[in-house]
């Protein structure tokens, strides 16, 4: 196996993830993209998603992120987000009722199109993205 | 001449709060560990970002972008103003006022309408008193705990301000923390942004940055994105120093406080004391006088 990479991802409130992986798979805003060790400098901004990963044990790992920007340089990828949560770290239960509270709220209001529609949609985004952070099973 | 008993209810009195400026002192104290503990948190989102907003900047060269252009005619401002909700911090909320009825100065000479944005309860009513407009206020922010969010939302709302010409131009003033014993009140332009260079950067180190960067989607549409997260990020750091100055500040204010009660303890002890041996010898004096009478 070849060397591995740095994967950091960092919010304004804290540091979330900041360890060693043997691949990195971001939502990047034209696609997704994985990167390996020696990746040509790049920089993109990134979807609400998820971030996979292969940690050194050869582990998969989740983090979900809000949005952001990723660059990523032959030896590492910096993820910034506005905020990014670990799969363990996500709370279900609370995504689960956003969820729900912005698929009512896109029902009632998908008539009139507004910034609030907008709004709903994104929330939306975010909540189906953690949920199924939380949820995806681990093969 | 204070009687015994007035003097010893003072003393219980200055003691008593001497315990309330101590507890204080070391509530300071460790929302201050705690405010260092998130300032400490940003830095490494802050690093990155100014330098990759530095360095698009370089390389998306000028970019016409309403956001960055300085508008010829100045006739609206809109101040930032972060103070704290809770007073007993020393001079730190009327520092930062000073600092804005400084601008406000400065600005007003060729009729200027200044609006105010308010974070804080303190600045809330200073900008209340002098009847200066207020576009938004957000309280119990500052010193408490808060997330990137609210910068977002009020960085949101002074961007849609700044768009649609309702001001022409957008300050902040915060309380810059230097150290525990120092900090200062500091006026920034957030808009239009300040001409962006790639800070603490040596030459070399610039130009072996970004630019063989493979950029997607391209580097002038990354720069659109970037920018109004930078005034979010801006806001956030805002924020962030001047809840670390404010403990810092009610921190060092208690501190004297609890010193002042000391010394007015020591005092009021010896003026007890004083008292009590005048009573003493009064009663001595006395003693004596009625046994000379009784052998005479």
């Amino acid at each position: 196996m070849a060397e591995n990479i740095i994967l950091e991802v960092v919010t304004p409130e804290k540091s979330v993830v900041s360890e060693e992986a043997q691949i990195v798979m971001a939502p990047g805003s034209l696609g997704e993209f994985g990167v390996l060790i020696g990746h040509t400098p790049f920089f993109t901004t990134l979807k609400v998603g998820i971030i996979r990963y292969r940690d050194i044990k050869g582990e998969e790992r989740f983090v979900f992120v809000n949005g952001g920007f990723a660059e990523a340089l032959p030896d590492r990828v910096t993820v910034l987000a506005e905020s990014a949560e670990r799969r363990r770290d996500i709370d279900l239960e609370r995504a689960k009722s956003a969820l729900k509270r912005a698929q009512e709220r896109l029902a009632k209001e998908s008539a009139d199109k507004d910034i609030d529609f907008m709004r709903a949609k994104a929330a939306l985004d975010r909540a189906l993205h953690r949920v199924k952070t939380a949820e995806t099973r681990l093969h | 001449m204070a009687t015994l008993k007035d003097v010893k209810t003072k003393i219980g009195a200055v003691k008593k709060t001497k315990q309330i400026t101590k507890a204080m002192n070391m509530v300071a104290a460790s929302k201050l560990r705690g405010a260092q503990a998130n300032m400490t948190g940003f830095r490494p989102y802050a690093g990155k970002f100014a330098e990759v907003l530095g360095s698009l900047a370089e390389r998306g060269g000028s970019t016409a972008t309403p956001l960055l252009t300085m508008r010829e005619k100045i006739s609206k401002i809109n101040i930032v103003l972060c103070t704290s909700d809770r007073g007993l911090c020393g001079g730190f909320n009327s520092n930062l006022i000073l600092k804005a009825r400084s601008l406000v100065k400065e600005k007003s000479g060729s009729d200027i309408k200044v609006s105010f944005t308010n974070f804080g309860k303190k600045g809330r009513d200073w900008t209340r008193k002098n009847n200066f407009e207020i576009v938004s206020e957000y309280l119990g922010v500052v010193g408490g705990r808060f997330g990137f969010n609210v910068s977002v939302n009020a960085g949101k709302k002074l961007i849609d301000g700044f768009l649609n010409g309702e001001y022409d131009e957008v300050y902040v003033i915060y309380s810059e923390f230097k150290s525990t014993a120092k900090q200062i009140p500091v006026i920034k332009q957030l808009l239009p942004i300040p001409p962006l260079e790639a800070s603490g950067k040596t030459e070399d180190a610039k130009k072996q940055y970004l630019p063989e960067h493979i950029c997607e989607p391209t580097p002038a549409e990354l720069l659109d994105e970037m920018l109004p997260k930078n005034v979010y990020v801006q806001i956030y750091s805002a924020l962030l120093e001047t809840s670390t100055s404010e403990h810092a500040a009610r921190m060092a204010a208690m501190n004297n406080a609890t010193k002042a009660c000391n010394d007015m303890i020591d005092s009021l002890t010896l003026a007890y004391n004083k008292a009590r041996q005048a009573s003493i010898t009064a009663d001595l004096m006395d003693i004596v006088g009625g046994a000379e009478a009784l052998k005479g």
